[in-house]
């Protein structure tokens, strides 16, 4: 049976070139070959629905696609055949079918029912997972440039109004009113302004910006472009993190392409408005994505903020107005502008409107990256669009916001996604991390983890940032260490001198820090404080952690009834913590005992028990 | 670091001379960073005569250069192994074990997160973030990803560069012998 | 602070209205006020850094606290710098402070000079409730001049930025991140192996003990009580305006006769003038300046640069040795004077040149490495065995109990001793080209110059530029301090685009008055006033021409025979080095 010049497209972004879409790729070349066709195999960026990866969509009856998940390279000449040459479509791993120009296809489902994107609304990744991400053609018949054909009409006034009245506001986290920024900035009467967008995406646990960078570069910068000729700048900065060399090559070749295409350093409107960009890298520091620290960084220095005022509207780059934006909130403009702000206004809430990209993660069934309309509550996010938490463990809180952003328990997962809501909880929006933790999870363990990762990435100007964080590290170092590591009395007593000025320190820090960093980092304290203060008093009082999860405050103990003498512990034991004649009851000595699980695991009696 | 793709060996390429690197460069302040990257990039890290070279080029004093060279994380000021693990210690991968995979291979390549093996072989080190947490928890080998793992696969990972190592030294030995 | 707009600006510090000029900061407003904000990284005169956060206060209607060295003053605005919530941040950065800081206040030299001292009082701080990792860091003994203790460091940045932007020579930066953070010199190299000018400038801005001169004390102590050699000291014009600070007088009070008074009573025997030195050096200076003026040559070009400035020296063989031919090959007046010591002075009075101890008491911590450079002495003896700065003086006399306010006025020993108003006004930036004007004009046309202040050479600025008229020939000079100014002056030199004939480079704010030996702090006011009672010295001087100074004339016809002689380059001129430079690395 002969096939005619099959297209499939595969998802070809970092997560799915990550779990093999490389080898898919391969495989589908040979399988073309060895029917003697051609096949076009377009590349795509990230659906979003990464638990899926590798995803690979096939082209069939003129134009319907239809997705399958999970694709390995074992299974996809079985697929490509099932579906070129047998014209089977309804097969194990089916994600949908898109809806396209033609009749749909029965039996199949459509992607947009399935329970991870029925309640997205896909308004900035509208692209992502659909085109190739490097064509330019593909791009403009998605409606492409239309933005910023009308944004050119209507003129800097009219742009910068008509991005208020949608009631845009930044989404690196802040969540300022873009359009007002913008406005600031256009007000200053200079020849020389930058337009910089922040693609640093420090926050572990975020990628949304990468995604959209890797698939719909266009539509970052054609609303650079926009923002450039609304306040006046004819220089475009995209800052972007090292360690998305993916997304780098990206933009790289999209810059080349609107070079060429005559957008960028060509004039765009009458009066000669010419528009360039560049691109810079960083170089591996989280507080880069500070605005005043990131400007820092593009002028050659250490990473260091500034104190504000004066403002980067004022005085950014080199000391010349600048604008910093954040990625996603620069792939909102172009269809602000060809949709009208309606398009945006209409959704969220009355604080908060439009569409906020999280990136699902952790203990969640499908991980992945959502878009969701601002309003939307927690739970939905949580358990439908993420099918709630696997093994049947128990929900019990989620990191919103990066490390500094705080966490949002069970009691409150109705809350409504919206900038105000979050901050009354004591969370905050941030870039869109999303963190999901089981019962398995140790919120004190959580929190030290967070501040390790601040007092590590503090860049050390500032005294309560670089020193208070690191002793805010400390306590919490100090409260999950057993007593048999504790010192003198007076170490304990340093200890708990220390988690009563803890509360103290954290106001300190959050009041006085020069940046966001400082400022936020105590959050991860107060907010896990708040709401799991149990968990904190069982480890400070009685040296255990609810959670079984800090290591270093289990016990483990031999049941007398059960253990048969086999040694099989005491022999893997690495410390010789475990006494015992063959055949007779073992013993764990408790000083010696460096917690590492080993006899519990080599325990085929069931013998070892953890407290 | 180059995105993960079909699995191969990332050989080095040529590397160009210091002369080479800077004269693409103009002489401004803001070129520091991407100087000293494409220095990385080059030579795996940045010798005292790079960053001499670079204090020259841009008429800047040379503590200014290492000031810049030692904040941020991605400069390295020794050379690394010939196998660049890196372990991603952000929070989903944290939330996945990642902690444990640092001490699983702490404790087998013999070296501490910042070190290179005394044989020039692993270099081990932590990133904050590697924007891959879907797949957590990740490592890296020479940019290569490798994610959803646990201590098992990780170890057979590491025993395959291993085994690579072996090979690429084994026609030496025989033309020795 | 944005100056030329002279609309004022009224708000309220703590309920008072004050008015200040639009641009000025919330902190400026408080001075005004007469409300005192503590700050740790604040430079007067450099933009705000914003690191410390000590100056936050509480603005009505702002959420957070205002960091007030940044804030820009707003009319209506209303401040609140003593509140509970204010105070409590205060004490609780003091406490992060201390925290990491070593407890070593009693043994520290900064005991009682300390501005971590100091706050921790204010603030009445009681305990410290987190101790854990802190910075152990080696110090570093290697330079001659300054002694650095990374581990006692409060990252306020002051010396990063007086390195950086006031001298323009960057030995030191931020190195690393966050709590790891430590300033150290590239490489972490010793600071001897840099481009370190010993200028000590980052000694007057550290706040603790950080950074300190190495200490001559030991070792002075040890010669002056084993009696074994004649001990001469000879002390620095800036000194006598500055010594009386650390007992109680005002800024600028000449004790001049107390010095004298205060080293004999140390056990000094012979008690000489560096003015003196300076009178000569302005002889065989004007001298050189003369025949570089009549027969140019290509190893005696013009513009003739000053040489005395050790700091500045070592800063032009760093970074222009293609320039060395242009330094004047005159010895500083220190080592004028040390050379003249172990050989005039000695042979007179029948001692022999190793038996003889010569100490200076200098404004400067670059005079301790001068002293130890090659060039200098004879052998195994030095020209100048130790140098005090004025602190260490004040230490010294401390140590041996002297009442220093009560002591008598006594002068100093004739023989190198005594001075015209020119030696005095080297202690001024100006003063060295001012002195070699007046004795220039003399050499030249055989008058006396009537008009003997030279205004436009004196002050506080970094650059002046003046034409002078000798006889009708005009010549330009200038006058630098600081070495920023001096690095753009000498490219502007290079480039041609100058046309100096005689240029004067000191290497502190405002001259040797403002040396990195003097009392601890960089401030333009303390600085102006030393400068003016500098000029009063002079004014109350009966001889104010070197030429004039009888011990000069007797010199030269005794010994030297005249400016220039084959025995004055001996003794009193010298030769340079070509050092490796950290910017090219070569």
């Amino acid at each position: 049976m002969t096939v005619t010049n099959p297209t499939i497209v595969l998802g070809m972004g970092t997560c799915g070139l990550a779990s093999g879409a490389g080898k898919i790729r391969n495989v589908a070349q040979k399988w073309a070959e060895s029917h003697s066709s051609n096949i076009t195999i377009i590349p795509t960026g990230c659906i979003g629905f990464c638990q899926a990866e590798p995803i690979m969509d096939v082209i069939v009856n003129g134009g319907t696609r239809i997705s399958y998940g999970s694709v390995t390279a074992q299974d996809a000449p079985f697929i490509l055949d099932e579906v070129f040459v047998h014209k089977h479509y309804l097969l194990d791993g089916v994600l949908g079918q898109h809806p396209g120009r033609n009749n749909p296809i029965d039996g199949i489902p459509f992607v947009a029912d399935h329970p991870f994107f029925k309640k997205q609304v896909k308004y900035v990744l509208r692209n992502c997972g659909v085109i190739d991400p490097s064509s330019i053609a593909e791009y403009r018949e998605h409606g492409g440039f239309l933005g910023l054909e009308r944004a050119l009409s209507l003129g800097r006034g009219g742009i910068i109004q008509e991005v208020i009245r949608s009631g845009l506001r930044g989404r690196g986290g802040a969540g300022f009113l873009s359009g007002k920024k913008w406005q600031l900035a256009s007000q200053e009467k200079s020849s020389t302004k930058y337009l910089v967008c922040n693609a640093d995406e420090g926050d572990p646990g975020a990628f949304m910006d990468r995604s959209l960078l890797e698939g719909d570069p266009f539509s970052v910068l054609e609303g650079m472009i926009i923002a450039g000729y609304a306040i006046g700048a004819t220089e475009g900065i995209v800052y972007c993190r090292a360690e998305y060399p993916l997304a780098i090559e990206r933009l790289t070749q999209s810059i080349e392409t609107l070079k060429k295409e005559g957008i960028l350093e060509k004039p765009l409107d009458g009066a000669g408005f010419t528009f360039s960009l560049r691109i810079k890298k960083g170089a591996g520091a989280f507080v880069c994505g500070e605005e005043t620290a990131l400007m820092a960084s593009i002028e050659g220095r250490r990473g260091m903020p500034r104190p504000r005022p004066p403002y980067p509207s004022v005085s950014g780059l080199n000391g010349n107005p600048t604008n910093v934006n954040n990625v996603e909130t620069f792939a909102n403009v172009p269809h602000i502008l060809r949709e009208g702000a309606e398009s945006l206004a209409s959704m969220g809430t009355e604080t908060s409107k439009g569409t906020k990209v999280f990136a699902l993660t952790g203990k969640i069934n499908n991980t992945g990256l959502v878009e969701v309309p601002m309003g939307i509550t927690l739970r939905e996010i949580i358990y439908d669009i993420g099918g709630g938490v696997p093994d049947g463990k128990d929900f019990k809180a989620v990191q919103i916001g990066g490390p500094s952003g705080g966490c949002i328990p069970k009691e409150l997962l109705d809350i409504r996604i919206d900038y105000e809501s979050l901050k009354s909880a004591g969370a905050m929006m941030g870039s869109g991390g999303l963190v999901v933790m089981d019962s398995d999870t140790c919120m004190v363990d959580v929190a030290k983890f967070f501040l390790s990762f601040t007092t590590k990435e503090s860049c050390g100007k500032c005294i309560p940032c670089r020193e208070g964080t690191q002793r805010m590290y400390e306590v919490l170092e100090k409260i999950t260490t057993p007593y048999s590591q504790m010192g003198s009395e007076q170490e304990n007593l340093y200890r708990f001198n220390m988690v009563l000025h803890l509360e103290n320190l954290a106001r300190v820090i959050k009041d006085t820090s020069l940046c966001g960093l400082g400022q936020s980092a105590p959050n991860a304290i107060i907010s896990t404080l708040r709401y799991f203060r149990d968990e904190y008093e069982a480890h400070i009082f009685d040296r255990k952690c609810p959670a079984k999860a800090c290591r270093s405050l289990l016990t483990y103990t031999i049941d007398t009834d059960v253990c048969n003498g086999c040694t099989l512990c005491a022999r893997n034991c690495p410390g010789g913590a475990i006494v015992g004649e063959k055949k007779k009851v073992h013993y764990i000595v408790d000083e010696k005992c460096t917690r590492c699980g080993k006899c519990f695991e080599s325990c085929r009696a069931g013998a070892v028990l953890v407290s | 670091m180059k995105p993960a793709g079909d699995a191969q060996l990332e050989v080095r390429p040529e590397t160009r001379k210091l002369t080479e690197i800077l004269r693409a460069f103009p002489r401004e302040r803001g070129y520091l960073i991407p100087i000293l990257q494409e220095i990385q990039e080059q030579h795996g890290y940045l010798s005292k005569e790079s960053i001499m070279a670079t204090a020259e080029h841009l008429d800047l004093p040379s503590s200014k250069i290492f000031g810049v060279a030692t904040f941020y994380n991605q400069f390295k000021l020794v050379p690394p192994g010939r196998y660049r693990v890196q372990i991603c210690r952000g929070t989903a991968c944290h939330v996945r074990g990642s902690f444990n995979l640092l001490e699983s291979l702490e404790t087998e390549l013999g070296i501490k997160a910042g070190e290179t093996a005394r044989d020039g072989v692993f270099s081990l080190e932590t990133v904050a973030c590697m924007g891959a947490c879907s797949i957590a928890p990740v490592v890296a080998v020479n940019g290569e990803f490798f994610g959803r793992l646990d201590r098992k696969k990780l170890l057979k990972i590491i025993a395959e560069y291993r085994a690579r190592e072996e090979e690429t030294k084994a026609p030496e030995e025989e033309a020795h012998a | 602070m944005i100056v030329g707009r002279n609309e004022m600006v009224e708000l309220k510090i703590n309920d008072r209205t004050v008015e200040i000029e639009e641009g000025g900061t919330i902190l400026d407003a408080a001075q005004k006020a007469g409300e005192r904000i503590p700050t740790l990284c604040h430079i007067k005169g450099l933009l705000p850094s914003g690191a410390c956060r000590m100056c936050v206060v509480e603005v009505k209607g702002r959420n957070g606290l205002v960091p007030s060295c940044s804030f820009p003053a707003e009319p209506s605005m209303e401040v609140l710098t003593n509140t509970p919530r204010v105070l409590n941040a205060r004490r609780t950065i003091v406490q992060l402070l201390l925290a990491s800081h070593p407890f070593d206040c009693l043994s520290c030299n900064r005991n009682h000079f300390c501005e971590l001292q100091s706050l921790a009082s204010q603030y009445q701080i009681e305990s410290v409730p987190f101790r854990g990792k802190s910075r152990i860091y080696p110090p570093d003994f290697s330079s001659p001049s300054i002694v650095r203790t990374p581990s006692k460091c409060i990252l306020c940045g002051r010396c990063v930025r007086t390195c950086e932007e006031i001298q323009d020579v960057s030995a030191i930066d931020f190195t690393r991140r966050g709590f790891d953070t430590i300033v150290l010199p590239a490489f972490n190299e010793a600071l001897r192996e840099t481009d370190c000018v010993n200028c000590g400038q980052c000694v007057l801005a550290c706040p603790t003990g950080a950074l300190h001169e190495v200490s001559a004390l030991e070792q002075v102590m040890r010669v002056l009580q084993d009696g074994k050699k004649h001990v001469v000291a000879q002390c620095a014009p800036a000194v006598r305006v500055s010594v009386g600070e650390f007992y109680g007088l005002p800024v600028g009070a000449n004790v001049t006769g107390k010095i004298a008074s205060a080293l004999r009573r140390l056990g000094v025997r012979t008690v000489f003038d560096t003015d003196f030195a300076a009178d000569l050096t302005i002889m065989e200076e004007a001298s050189e300046l003369i025949r570089r003026l009549t027969s140019p040559e290509a190893n005696r070009p013009l513009p003739l640069f000053t040489s005395c400035c050790p700091g500045w020296v070592k800063f032009l063989e760093h970074n222009f040795p293609e320039m060395i031919a242009h330094l004047s090959t005159c010895r500083s007046p220190q080592q004028m004077m040390g050379s003249l010591v172990k050989s005039y002075f000695a042979e007179r009075n029948g001692l022999r040149p190793e038996d003889v101890y010569m100490i200076s008491v200098m404004p400067c911590t670059a005079k301790k490495f001068e002293a130890a450079r090659p060039e200098f002495g004879h052998g195994s003896v030095e020209d100048v065995d130790a140098v005090l700065t004025t602190r260490e003086f004040s230490r010294l006399l401390d140590l041996y109990g002297i009442d220093f306010a009560a002591l008598p006025e006594e002068s100093f020993d004739e023989l190198l001793g005594t001075t015209s108003g020119s030696g005095d006004v080297f202690a001024a930036s100006g003063g060295v080209m001012e002195s070699a004007l007046r004795t220039a004009y003399h050499l030249i046309t055989g008058k006396d110059l009537a008009e003997i202040e030279f205004a436009p050479v004196r002050g506080f600025d970094g650059l002046k530029e003046a034409t002078v008229d000798i006889d009708g020939t005009s010549i330009k000079v200038a006058v630098v301090n600081t070495l920023a100014k001096a690095r753009r002056l000498v490219r502007n030199v290079k480039a041609g685009v100058s046309d100096y004939t005689f240029v004067e480079v000191m290497a502190c704010p405002g001259g040797c008055v403002g040396g990195g030996g003097q009392s601890y702090g960089i401030d333009s006011e303390r600085i102006k006033k030393r400068i003016e009672a500098v000029y009063e010295v002079d004014r109350t001087r009966v001889v104010r021409r070197s030429y004039q100074n009888p011990r000069i004339v007797a010199l030269y016809e005794e010994y030297l025979e005249k400016p220039g002689s084959h025995r004055s380059h001996e003794l009193l001129h010298t030769g340079y080095q070509v050092r490796g430079n950290h910017r090219s690395g070569v």
